[in-house]
Formats: structure tokens, C-alpha cells, sequence
């Protein structure tokens, strides 16, 4: 037998504050982005998915990076990377926004969220973990005297997601009940400091939680003697995002794909549209204005077998116009569910596309996104 | 007990007089997870050792199944297309994959028996 994508074990491998937490419960370990990451727990990926549906999961995204920026037009200075309305964000609230290249591919994708440090504006950053190394060369190199940046490499980020995540973060900050959607604010949990953002990347309600290493293990610990709450691994956490038609970096987003392309237009704030001033402002609102050539899209293959990232999607008559970027099985489904590029002309929900598994092809539909209602708190 | 071969791949053999029975072992279901589909061979294939016999699709990605020993393919466990976990649940037993008349039973000695091959996994952690 021969796993596909199997990785090495590597000995250099970085750990957050949660590794011994995950080893005590039985996680498998498997090397992503550098760190020794939990893909399951001994319950299994199916059901720690179908957990977080019904109740709440813990996820340990210590990996990723997180980072101040600091300076006196931070805000101005942010929007030169990024097409997202920046400077029209009200403090304390959240932004999912891209760092763009000069052609208007997608360097990352990233939660900015803005706050007020002694009178003053800044933005607390979350970028993914394969990213942040270079991310934060650039954001800092970019902006080099008109913003500063503090990487936060001590920090750990804690995700807890699920309708049952508000009722049982509420039992140690009561306040978190007072956040919106993609809002945040500082609160104290046990004798720690932390910084709350009701988000994630699930598709359902909850919070990510940045907090002290030396903190984590603790609170992580409180939060898991609450029967609601299960822990749950990098796997599941695909397959929730997937369902929820969110984009992973790195698959269905990269420097080669556009917001437009990639369907996350609505990245590019209204006063952006008018006034440009991001990087391949040309190139993207160009698309903006006469469409992409490809656009990404939600599949549904016919019958059980799931299709995977780099199957060739087809026409009717077996033209290639297109490839899978995510696939796999959605548990709240019970069904394959993928999402990938074709060509816009075959964009539509309902367009009958036909997929290469192997040595064969399944039919498979074009189909809305997301898969799955999210379950956000919008007000 | 049965007399049950393993290939470093995780493959089991069960030979009852001229006809294998074969699957992967409860090491093997355990590292790939739950399992979603398996894609089992057509009735009458003639499969060499080595040759791929099926591929077992888990949440996160696919893997394939080698023939631990080659011969032709009488027999596939349909069961699977209904219920795949069966390979979660009972890897030894209902979680079988196909059956195969033996081309060359002499092939079993180049397999592990089931101490050997429990020696070999503990090695791997």
C-alpha cells in the first residue's frame, strides 16, 4: 500500500505550545509548513468534522503567523499590498484580504484586523504558516519607513469553531458573546492576556484565539475539560473549509490565480475599484470590468469515489478546460465535493463537466459554493 | 488462527488450498483513516505480484494496494461499495478486498508471517 503525498518525518521540525497536549491525546503528527501539525486525533477525521458541525472543535493554529503593524498611515501604507478597504475598517473589526503580486496573482491570503494601541492605529495580522516567512519580508521591505512591523513568533493562535464555541468561550470571557462576525477585542482568559477575533475557517460560527505560548497549553486544556468541546486536526480542518467553499493557498489560490479568477472579488473594496492604487490594480480590475478567462467553481462528482487536487476537468467532448485544485469527501455530505478552474464559458452552477479519476472520468456538475450554510454571527 | 501474510506494504494474504484472500493490515487502515471508497479489481483480471489490485480512498488522499501475490481475481468484496469503513472496522475480516486464484503459490514464501511482520511495524514508529 502507498499513500499518496506521504511526507518524511523530519527531525528539524518546529513544535507550537500545544505539541505535548496533541501527543497526550493521541494526535498523529505529520510535518506541514515546517512544524509538527495534528492531522486527527484517535477519533478520526470524519468525526471530528461532524463535532465541530454539532457542537465545538479545538484547532491549533499556533503555526500560522501572526504579526503587529505599526506607523502612522498604517492604514494607507497596508492598502499598497492589499486590494481590501483598509482604512475604512472601524476599529475592531476583521478583514479577510490577499497580499497581491505586480500581475495580480495572490502572494497569501490573510485576516487583518484593526485596533488602537495608545491613541494610535495599527493592525493585528494573520497569515498562513507556508507564507509568513515571506509574507513578513515583504510586508516589512515593502513599507520600510513608513510602517513597522512585529512578528508575534511567541504567541500561540487557538481556533475554537462550532455553534457550541460562543456558549463555552463565554464561560472564561463573557464578552466574547459581544463580538460580530469577523470583530475582535482583548480579553483575559485565566491570568492571561488575548486577543479575540470571533472568525475562522470552518463556515461555522467561532473564535480565534491569540495567546501567550507559555498560556496555551493551559487554557487549551480548560477549554477541552467542557464535553463539547473534541480537538480536531489539520484533516478535518480541510474538509470543513472545503464544505464551507473557502480557499486553501496554496491549491486553489497562488501567484498565478487573480481574486477575480479565484471568485474573491468582493476582496476589492469599493473605494479600491475607483481609485486602484494595489498592486496589479491593472490586471484585476481590467477582469473586473471584462471578466476572467477561468473563474473557480464548486464540483460535485457523481457517485463515491472522491476526485483529487490536479485531476483535468473536461467538456462534453473531452476538450480539457480546466483542473481540480481541492477534493475530497465532505462528511456532512456524505459525498465527494472538489472545487477547481474552468473555463468561464462552463462556469455556470449546473453545467455537466466530466473529471479524470485515474484511468477513467466521472461526470460531475458544476455547483455553487459554498457546499455547506455557514453558521456566522453576522450581527 | 489463520495462516495470514503481510508484504512490507501492509498487504495481507489468507490462503485457503488454491485461492488468497487479501487486504490490508489494521496498521494500514489506521494510518490512512477513515475510509470513503474503494475502487476494487474487475472479476477475472489476472494480476503479477506487485501489480496494483486496488485503491482505497480516505478522507485526505488515496492510496493503492499492492497484490501481495499475483494470480487472477475471482471473487471482489461488493460489500465495500456500500459500506467502505468495513476496512476501518474489520481490516482482517469483512474489510477483505478480493480474491485471487494463486498463480504461483511458491510466492507465499517471500512473505512475512504474522510475528515477523509485528516485529517489522514495531520497528517503523
Amino acid at each position: 500500500m502507498a499513500a499518496a503525498g506521504d511526507t518524511p518525518p523530519d527531525g528539524e521540525l518546529l513544535k507550537t505550545p500545544l505539541y505535548d497536549l496533541h501527543v497526550a491525546r493521541g494526535a498523529r503528527m505529520v510535518p506541514f509548513a515546517g512544524y509538527a501539525m495534528p492531522v486527527q486525533y484517535p477519533d478520526g477525521i470524519i468525526a471530528e468534522h461532524k463535532h465541530t458541525r454539532a457542537a465545538a472543535g479545538l484547532f491549533d493554529v499556533s503555526h500560522m503567523g501572526q504579526a503587529f503593524l505599526r506607523g502612522d498611515d498604517v492604514l494607507a501604507a497596508f492598502e499598497t499590498l492589499v486590494p481590501g478597504d483598509i482604512a475604512g475598517l472601524a476599529v475592531g473589526r476583521t478583514r479577510y484580504t490577499l497580499l497581491l503580486n505586480e500581475s495580480g496573482g495572490i502572494r497569501d491570503d490573510l485576516m487583518a484586523t484593526r485596533i488602537v494601541e495608545n491613541g494610535a492605529d495599527a493592525l493585528f495580522l494573520v497569515v498562513n504558516a507556508a507564507c509568513k516567512d515571506a509574507d513578513f519580508a515583504h510586508i516589512a521591505g515593502a513599507l520600510a519607513g513608513r510602517a513597522e512591523l512585529e512578528i508575534l513568533p511567541d504567541r500561540a493562535l487557538i481556533a475554537l469553531q462550532g455553534p457550541q464555541a460562543e456558549a463555552v468561550l463565554a464561560e472564561h470571557a463573557p464578552a466574547c458573546r459581544d463580538l460580530v462576525f469577523l470583530s475582535g477585542a482583548e480579553m483575559t482568559l485565566g491570568s492571561a492576556g488575548a486577543f479575540v477575533t470571533r472568525s475562522g475557517y470552518t463556515g461555522e460560527d467561532g473564535y480565534e484565539i491569540a495567546i501567550p505560548g507559555d498560556a496555551a497549553s493551559a487554557f487549551a486544556e480548560a477549554l477541552l475539560s467542557d464535553a463539547r468541546v473534541a480537538p480536531v486536526g489539520l484533516g478535518a480542518r480541510d474538509s470543513l473549509r472545503l464544505e464551507a467553499g473557502l480557499c486553501l493557498y496554496g491549491h486553489d489560490i497562488d501567484t498565478a490565480t487573480t481574486p477575480v479568477e479565484a471568485g474573491l472579488s468582493w476582496t476589492v473594496g469599493k473605494r479600491r475599484r475607483e481609485e486602484g492604487g494595489f498592486p496589479g490594480a491593472d490586471t484585476i480590475l481590467g477582469q473586473l470590468a471584462d471578466g476572467a478567462p477561468r473563474k473557480r467553481v464548486g464540483l460535485l462528482p457523481e457517485g463515491r469515489a472522491p476526485v483529487r487536487e490536479g485531476a483535468v476537468i473536461r467538456d462534453g467532448e473531452g476538450n480539457a478546460i480546466g483542473a481540480v485544485t481541492s477534493g475530497g469527501f465532505a462528511p456532512s455530505l456524505e459525498r465527494p465535493i472538489a472545487m477547481g478552474y474552468v473555463a468561464t464559458a462552463l462556469s455556470a452552477p449546473g453545467t455537466a463537466v466530466e473529471i479524470e479519476i485515474r484511468n477513467r472520468t466521472v461526470a460531475a456538475e458544476v455547483a455553487a459554493m459554498p457546499f455547506v450554510e455557514p453558521g456566522y454571527k453576522r450581527a | 488462527m489463520a495462516d495470514r501474510k503481510y508484504t512490507e506494504d501492509h498487504e495481507w494474504v489468507e490462503v485457503d488450498g488454491d485461492a488468497g484472500v487479501i487486504g490490508i493490515s489494521e496498521y494500514a487502515q489506521e494510518q490512512l483513516g477513515d475510509v470513503v471508497f474503494v475502487e476494487l479489481p474487475e472479476v477475472g483480471k489476472v494480476l503479477d505480484r506487485g501489480d496494483e489490485v486496488a485503491v482505497v480512498e480516505s478522507v485526505k488522499a488515496a492510496a493503492e494496494v499492492y497484490a501481495p501475490v499475483g494470480g487472477e481475481v475471482l471473487e471482489v468484496n461488493e460489500d465495500l461499495n456500500g459500506d467502505p469503513s468495513l476496512v476501518n472496522s474489520d481490516p482482517f475480516g469483512d474489510g477483505w478486498f478480493a480474491k485471487l486464484k494463486l498463480s504461483d503459490p511458491d510466492e507465499l514464501d517471500e512473505l512475512m508471517d504474522e510475528d515477523t511482520y509485528k516485529k517489522f511495524i514495531e520497528g517503523l514508529s
